[in-house]
């Protein structure tokens, strides 16, 4: 699917950095390291709240992006699961959303999280949002 | 207390608690994140309301994974709050019901209680408010993993140590009230 609204319509987006591409295996969200998203300076690894944020972000941003959502507000989360796999180390993290069910009010998005290596993932989640 | 427990971070508790417990952490600085209270199994937390990180333009309403943050940032200090000996913790994971929007404008803040602390894992629940904390805007629960890596370098463990000698400035402390 085309690209039809960048993250950076959305602030937080624009406040850690996370920019929405194709590859070829469709839409993905990319985290890029920074300093600012830092949680941990010994290991170093990104702050798990951030890697929670950016599975939200993404789990938003391909919903949004999905054709059949033609509605102009932002789909509102209702809850959301995460699970932290692996510390995620000083590099960019990719996610890639899918769109469990898109129903009439409800859609249930699930998200997996890497850096190297996508067999690998650093952190999964699942939500539902309130179209 | 019929129990006398010993937490490692005592010295450091307080309202406010010693700011080093968070000052450390770049995306908490970057955040502007604030600790209003660590006590036994417990700490409280602030994030200030600003344009930068709302998720609903139209609406001005934060996004929800700054709550994320909050919640996992204060689940982790509560749980720290909690262990008798300093240990490294990690997220293993959280759930959260966002029970409305955040209302925009006003800070966000979260307390988060360990309400069970075995040999590797604590267990956490949090509120996070705006305006009274009997009406949250969001609820969670977590785990933690406690003591996965070792911990002779934790930047607080240095820190205790030093106030415990006398060195430092400890925050006031707070008498628990049983």
């Amino acid at each position: 699917m085309a690209i039809r609204v960048p993250a950076d319509v959305i602030p937080y987006a624009r406040f850690i950095g996370v920019r929405i591409e194709e590859d070829e295996h469709g839409t993905r969200c990319v985290l890029p390291f920074r300093e600012e998203i830092i949680g941990n300076v010994r290991l170093p690894a990104i702050h798990g709240g951030v890697v929670g944020a950016f599975i939200e972000m993404t789990a938003l941003l391909t919903l949004i992006n999905d054709h059949q959502s033609e509605g102009d507000r932002i789909p509102r989360p209702i809850g959301f699961t995460f699970d932290y796999l692996r510390s995620a180390g000083p590099k960019d993290a990719y996610g890639r959303a899918e769109i469990v069910k898109h129903g009439r009010r409800i859609a249930n998005v699930r998200v997996v999280v890497w850096q190297d290596d996508p067999d690998k993932p650093v952190a999964a989640g699942i939500g539902n949002f309130l179209l | 207390m019929s129990e006398e427990k010993k937490y490692a971070i005592e010295p450091l508790f307080g309202e406010p608690p010693s700011m080093e417990l968070a000052g450390h952490i770049p995306h908490c600085n970057y955040l502007g994140l604030e600790l209003l209270a660590a006590g036994p199994d417990t700490a409280t937390a602030l994030v200030p309301y600003r344009d930068e990180i709302v998720g609903d333009p139209a609406r001005g309403v934060v996004f929800g994974g700054v709550i994320t943050t909050l919640i996992d940032q204060t689940c982790g200090l509560a749980t720290l709050c909690s262990l008798s000996e300093i240990a490294t913790i990690a997220t293993i994971d959280l759930r959260i019901d966002y029970l409305r929007a955040a209302e925009p404008g006003l800070d966000l803040l979260c307390r988060a209680d360990c309400y069970k602390l075995t040999s590797h894992v604590a267990f956490l629940r949090a509120v996070a408010w705006d305006r009274e904390i009997d009406e949250p805007f969001a609820h969670a629960v977590g785990t933690f993993m406690v003591g996965s890596r070792p911990s002779s370098d934790h930047p607080l463990k240095s820190l205790t140590e030093e106030i415990l000698r006398g060195a430092g400035d400890p925050a006031p402390q707070e008498e628990p009230g049983d």
